[in-house]
């Protein structure tokens, strides 16, 4: 038997009436939030989709890939707007900030102190090149997500994607333009790309 | 190292405003951190971003975070709290608006139109970011090495990154790189 797979109560005994779903209350949106933030190490989003998903049955999967593409579209950090509009469309403006005060609150404190720690010893030479080796490596992973979201757009051979994709980065990463310049000029022609080829390919 | 006349006036600012260009994600605005911690307002030197970037990442919680920690080296506890409900709370307002607003006119085709046009735009942001910290972390070939073999991992496989982070950590402490 595989070790993962606990011998009583493999499938949760789920209530087999989908009674109206239930609606959580600020201080369980807090706590679900403070929680799926804690465990998410290099990413909540993972640990977001498992805990309102799968555990706690607050949306279906779909429900959740909707809002998450919303937010996803939308600038900022994602799994935050994610948190305000989900506690939002429970328990209005406090479920919000309640989910918001949950995601971000406890892993600001863990930040904090985090930083007052490298404020004094950050000079210690061990230190350093531990975060050095530390930061190697999540650079590496940072590439790795970036390879991964490039797969579609190479599979679907979306070159105007990849030609916005690395202007982008030749913009950014190698000139060093300001980020709103460029976006400011990238944004308007990255959707007027967008509408035009979607056109020429229903014609 | 130029005192500025208000750090947390300049820290909601600078977040406050990048928040709204963060097309993509925190990791996205990772070049415009940069730019605004060490180009610009020098609140950090390269090394102390790079360090920054790596704490970020080993921290449980939204990798927003790293604003935290800028901001607490510009500005202590203030600092960390301004720039960190700088960087979150104005698109949070705008989610929340415009998830209200598609609430009532369901269908709407343009979030599918403007989401494909946004995801090149945040792929090529992604992977200025990673030649960015990459620049000033990876200073050896053996560090270079080590962001590869950690991209291929990644990639092909499914470990926990954190095993990765802490294995790239081991490494510097070793004095591997």
């Amino acid at each position: 038997m595989p070790p993962e797979s606990p011998p009583v109560a493999a499938p949760a005994p789920a209530p087999s009436t989908p009674s109206p779903p239930h609606q959580p209350g600020l201080l369980e949106l807090f706590l679900a939030f403070a929680k799926m933030s804690l465990a998410g190490f290099g990413g909540v989003l993972v640990w977001a989709r498992r805990s309102i998903v799968e555990h706690h049955r607050w949306m279906t999967a779909e429900e959740f890939n909707e809002t998450f593409a919303l937010c996803h579209f939308l600038p900022g950090p994602n799994i935050v707007n994610l948190s305000v509009v989900f506690g939002a469309r429970f328990r209005g403006v406090a479920g919000g900030l309640a989910a918001f005060a949950g995601l971000v609150g406890p892993p600001m404190v863990i930040a904090t102190v985090l930083a007052a720690l490298y404020a004094r010893y950050g000079d210690i030479d061990v230190l350093g090149r531990t975060l050095a080796g530390v930061a190697c490596a999540a650079v590496g992973l940072l590439f790795a997500v970036v390879l991964k979201m490039m797969m579609p757009l190479l599979q679907r051979r979306d070159v105007t994607g990849l030609v916005i994709l690395a202007a982008v980065f030749v913009a950014i990463g190698l000139i060093r333009w300001p980020l709103q310049i460029v976006l400011l000029v990238a944004i308007p022609h990255s959707i007027a790309i967008t509408i035009l080829t979607r056109r020429m390919v229903k014609a | 190292m130029s005192p500025e006349p208000n750090p947390i006036a300049a820290l909601l600012w600078t977040f406050g405003l990048m928040s709204l260009f963060a097309v993509g994600g925190a990791n996205s605005a990772i070049p415009e951190m940069h730019r605004a911690a060490v180009d610009v307002h020098h609140w950090l030197t390269d090394k102390q971003f790079a360090d920054v970037f790596a704490i970020s990442q080993l921290s449980p919680g939204p990798n927003v975070l790293i604003v935290t920690l800028i901001g607490y080296s510009v500005a202590g506890v203030a600092g960390a709290l301004a720039a960190t409900v700088a960087m979150c709370g104005p698109t949070a307002l705008l989610a929340y608006y415009v998830s209200r607003f598609l609430d009532r006119s369901r269908g709407a085709r343009w979030p599918a139109i403007i989401q494909a046009a946004l995801v090149p735009l945040s792929i090529g942001l992604m992977a200025a970011s990673g030649l960015i910290v990459a620049q000033t972390s990876d200073q050896s070939w053996i560090a270079v090495l080590i962001t590869i073999v950690a991209a291929a991992l990644a990639f092909a496989t499914r470990i926990n990154p954190l095993w990765m982070l802490l294995a790239g950590g081991l490494l510097g402490f070793a004095g591997v790189i």
